[in-house]
């Protein structure tokens, strides 16, 4: 911990060191890790305005019970896209982005260990992004199966086209998933083999623990959802029966596949925003973080636990018994680590001398929504509670949290 | 936790000119051991908890029993259990089939199709649930049960509704374009008016239910269209009782 005054910084020019001050290299297949990160982040929040606009209009549908603003079709079609985009094209992407920018600068390393991995990454982001828009330009409208697209719903294809809604959606999800794939070799080879000299697990800052915590879930969990995304490709276009009843396929199978995944996601998400927390806590209570290695540890615990849950979004869906009591204890564990997390944010603010600007009150709402979100969550992995509010809106507002 | 929070933002934020740091603290072993382990033993107990709930709701073979109505769920099952059930003999099996977007139910015993879920009350309901063609999910949300029909294998499910009265019948899983639409009446009621209405029931030719997805299809009345072709909602189930109140609102007991 320094001593330097808060304004003495902000009164510097920042200076952008080495960079050509140019807007177009925005544009440009540029390594630069941190060109790349504003990449990132300007491409998926024009993408959270597109979901958002979507969120308007199922919105503006719910006004009244009566289908009276759109079609049946419309709606099912806003909603899937809603979640896709939401999550493929803004949660995800933004949080590489500032993962991106902020991790080689944290840990010292001149730019991330594969500069052009991650560039040819970055461009894969607004490529699925216009395929997954394009898709409401071809007949039959988009995908219309949610975001689970759980067959065999998204294997119906009323328009008997082969260039159709759904398979531009699995194309943009499989593409999505190669992507990430890739930004997750880059994130963990960067931070386990490019720290600066001196810079031991243990010196890092918490942002880089709960980036490579959630990276190393991208690394186990989305072969699985990409291979599952990939068969149901195939089930669409050629005509495999991996997923299909009709033909002996196992439609559960999918949602095995898919929730191995998806679950462990929201963790991809929530790891970088803990990490957001234990930065900016300690600063605006000019404290430090309180017991930092149980925080950085516990991200990690996170991440073992987050691939032996998936099984809580299949409570109603045929599992016998004795799995549902499993996946809800692994479920309820994982609370331990994020409380140990909440705790420790708790004990840093206490006594501090705080400081409400921006980022602070930002963290503190995000924290007390976190709480809240959290309780329900495991509400949620109760089996007998989950048998009846799974699949209603109690289960959308943990997630939206 | 929150008002911890609240108190920290309320009565400790630094003074206006004050740019020191605050109090040096990295840690405590013993607060960090204690709330670790507090939430530890709450997720354990918790999890033993619903594991005897979810022992009491299915686990208790035939005399198991399904909550009804909003009655508190842990006390009614308990006290109730001793109550006569109609002797396990009689065990009312009924098929339950489930379309895009329809719900039909067969009753065998008596020969006769429905588009309403009549049951005796107090007594055990086994239902075979299949699906014609996508998931669905068989959800009666006054019951508290709820399982997904997987197309292709016949799912058995059983509950004693303990009850009478006239419930509303939900689709859980997501099926497509008509989905909100494929819901119906459950009716609980005496044993005796049941067997009178399969005997009245029987005798009546059948005749093709009202559908509203299938309707809705026929005559497409949005305000904006796409034209977006959908998948075709199968023809209205040809029954011997259809609905009573098909187009009944939004009714939930």
């Amino acid at each position: 911990m320094t001593n330097l005054s808060v304004d003495a910084i902000a009164q510097v020019e920042q200076p952008l060191p080495g960079a050509p001050n140019n807007w177009k290299r925005f544009f440009s297949f540029s390594t630069d890790h941190k060109v790349i990160g504003i990449q990132y982040l300007v491409t998926s929040f024009f993408f959270f305005l597109i979901g958002g606009i979507f969120a308007m209009i199922i919105r503006g549908e719910l006004i009244t019970p009566e289908a009276d603003l759109l079609d049946r079709a419309v709606y099912n079609a806003m909603f899937t896209m809603h979640g896709t985009v939401m999550l493929f094209l803004w949660t995800f992407p933004s949080l590489v982005g500032l993962s991106n920018y902020l991790v080689p600068l944290m840990i010292g390393a001149k730019d991330m260990a594969f500069p052009r991995l991650n560039a040819a990454a970055f461009w894969m982001v607004p490529v699925f992004g216009v395929i997954l828009m394009a898709s409401f330009l071809v007949p039959g409208g988009p995908s219309q199966s949610g975001w689970w697209a759980y067959p065999p719903v998204s294997l119906q294809n009323p328009t008997g086209n082969l260039i159709n809604g759904q398979v531009l959606w699995i194309l943009a999800v499989a593409i999505s998933g190669v992507s990430s794939i890739m930004g997750a070799v880059n994130f963990v080879t960067t931070i386990a083999r490019m720290r600066a000299p001196g810079m031991t697990w243990f010196r890092m800052p918490v942002f880089v623990w709960t980036v490579f915590a959630a990276q190393i879930i991208q690394l186990f969990g989305l072969p699985a959802l990409t291979a599952g995304a990939v068969m149901l490709l195939l089930d669409l276009t050629v005509g495999t029966s991996f997923f299909d009843p009709a033909k002996g396929g196992d439609p559960v199978l999918f949602q095995h596949f898919f929730w191995f995944y998806s679950h462990p996601a929201v963790y991809v998400i929530i790891l970088p925003i803990f990490g957001i927390f234990s930065e900016i806590f300690p600063v605006y209570a000019r404290k430090p973080l309180f017991g930092y290695k149980v925080v950085a540890i516990s991200s990690l615990i996170i991440t073992g636990l987050s691939g032996i849950v998936w099984v809580h979004h299949m409570f109603a869906s045929g599992t016998p018994g004795w799995m549902r009591m499993v996946f809800m204890a692994t479920t309820m564990l994982i609370s331990v680590p994020t409380g140990i997390k909440v705790f420790a944010w708790v004990a840093t603010i206490w006594g501090g001398k705080l400081r409400l600007n921006t980022p602070m009150l930002f963290a503190l709402g995000g924290l007390v929504m976190f709480v809240f979100a959290g309780v329900t969550g495991i509400m949620l992995a109760s089996v007998p509670f989950d048998i009846h509010v799974n699949n209603t809106y109690l289960s959308w507002g943990t997630f939206t949290m | 936790m929150v008002g911890t929070l609240t108190y920290s933002v309320l009565f400790q934020q630094a003074g206006k000119y004050d740019y020191s740091d605050g109090p040096d603290i990295e840690g405590n072993v013993t607060l960090e051991v204690v709330w670790t382990v507090i939430p530890f033993v709450l997720v354990i107990w918790i999890a033993g908890y619903s594991y005897q709930i979810y022992d009491q709701m299915s686990i208790l073979g035939p005399m198991e029993h399904v909550h009804m109505g909003m009655a508190t769920a842990a006390a009614a099952p308990l006290t109730e259990s001793a109550a006569p059930i109609s002797d396990q003999k009689s065990i009312e099996h009924i098929d339950v089939y489930a379309r895009q977007w329809a719900w039909e139910f067969h009753y065998p015993q008596s020969a006769i199709t429905s588009t309403e879920l009549h049951l005796p009350n107090r007594q055990r309901i086994q239902l075979a649930l299949h699906s014609e063609d996508v998931l669905h999910g068989f959800f009666v949300p006054a019951f508290r049960v709820k399982q997904d029909i997987i197309p292709g294998q016949a799912i058995e499910f059983e509950f004693t509704p303990i009850r009478e009265g006239r419930y509303r019948l939900r689709d859980s899983q997501y099926s497509g374009t008509y989905f909100a639409t494929t819901q119906t009446d459950v009716v609980v009621e005496s044993p005796e008016d049941y067997q009178q209405w399969l005997a009245t029931s029987a005798t009546q030719p059948p005749v093709a239910a009202y559908n509203q997805a299938f309707d809705e299809y026929q005559q497409a009345h949005n305000p904006i269209s796409t034209g977006w072709k959908i998948v075709e909602p199968a023809s209205p189930p040809m029954v011997n009782y259809p609905s009573s109140s098909p187009s009944s609102p939004v009714s939930n007991p």
